[in-house]
């Protein structure tokens, strides 16, 4: 089902993950976000972004427990665990958050 | 008249290359693309044997198949000459039969 | 019920060995491989990966897919350490035939001769070929 952004009808699988990576932009995850009656704030930013530069380099969604090991890394220790990640992501942080940032489900995602 | 052999595989995986230049006549021209692309780096086992058939038949390699490989224009054999797309519809054109081996 | 959060209990570990022998993007093989490797790390296996004959192209610096309108995946090897795969071993008389060095690859790799490889395959619970 496509989703509406800016005025620009964006597709989506059946999952709701974009088909096309490029299309997109910051407001695709407040969009998303909204249909899963979820609001985003500074800590949810912080993990898209993440994951939006991850993908960047790796070409890859990671898997949840790449990211939290990352996330801790980069973040810091109080982040870089599954609890914090699963609050603030509790569809998964790893096929949620990645949904948000317009990134694939992640590889071995079961 | 002069035919355009095109060249898909590896020469350290099949033996599609071996069995093109032994067909090749004098004149003709071999382009390699694909995985095929691997015949025309310098200083590998097979070179001299590349260097060898260029003695009487001319040598292309398809520039985007080289590059998504890892492989840039100056690591390849002197004398062979990198084309894009346009240029292998050129060489197709150019020539009066194209055989491509698989 | 465990909460999402908390770990599974831990399963048995196997030794995966995957063997890498084709060029990238001319055959699907190469890319195949890395999304099991992926699969296998994420269940916490114990995985090495082995490239060797034109495998050896897959780990080569300075891939640029643009031209054939194909997704560049030689970045996801670099993604591997973070996966805990770490074991990376690459046929010494491959990159010798193909004149490239351990400077040609993009990630770190240790370099072993074939009679090392195969005592290293010997000691594997599964070996999987692509």
């Amino acid at each position: 089902m496509p989703i509406e952004v800016n005025g620009k009808s964006l597709e989506t699988d059946e999952e709701g993950y974009l088909a096309n990576l490029n299309d997109w932009v910051p407001e695709c995850a407040t969009v998303m976000a909204a249909l899963e009656d979820q609001e985003l704030t500074e800590s949810h930013w912080e993990v898209i972004n993440f994951l939006r530069e991850y993908y960047d380099e790796y070409q890859i969604a990671p898997a949840v427990r790449v990211l939290t090991k990352a996330i801790g890394k980069k973040l810091g220790k109080d982040k870089g665990n599954s609890k914090y990640l699963y609050e603030l992501f509790p569809y998964g942080p790893g096929k949620q958050a990645c949904k948000y940032a317009g990134l694939p489900k992640p590889t071995g995602c079961v | 008249m002069a035919m355009l052999h095109t060249v898909n595989k590896s020469p350290f995986e099949r033996n599609t290359f071996d069995s093109c230049i032994s067909m090749a006549k004098s004149g003709s021209s071999v382009l390699l693309i694909e995985d095929g692309v691997i015949a025309s780096l310098k200083g590998t086992s097979v070179s001299d044997k590349v260097s060898k058939a260029m003695e009487s038949v001319t040598f292309y390699v398809l520039g985007p198949d080289l590059n998504a490989r890892g492989m840039t224009d100056d690591q390849i054999i002197d004398g062979i000459k990198v084309v894009d797309y346009e240029g292998f519809v050129d060489l197709t054109a150019e020539h009066e039969n194209v055989q491509a081996w698989l | 019920m465990s909460e999402p959060w908390e770990d599974d209990v831990e399963g048995p570990v196997k030794k995966f060995m995957f063997i890498n022998r084709k060029s990238p993007y001319g055959t699907v093989y190469a890319l195949e491989s890395l999304e099991v490797v992926l699969i296998t790390a994420a269940f916490d296996q114990d995985v090495s990966l082995v490239f060797s004959d034109d495998g050896v192209f897959q780990i080569k610096k300075g891939q640029k897919t643009d031209g054939i309108g194909m997704k560049n995946f030689s970045p996801t090897y670099r993604a591997l350490e973070g996966y805990d795969v770490e074991k990376l071993y690459v046929d010494k008389e491959s990159l010798d035939e193909r004149g490239l060095t351990q400077e040609d690859l993009l990630v770190d790799v240790e370099i072993l001769s074939r009679a090392e490889l195969a005592d290293l395959m010997d000691e594997q619970d599964v070996v999987l070929s692509f």
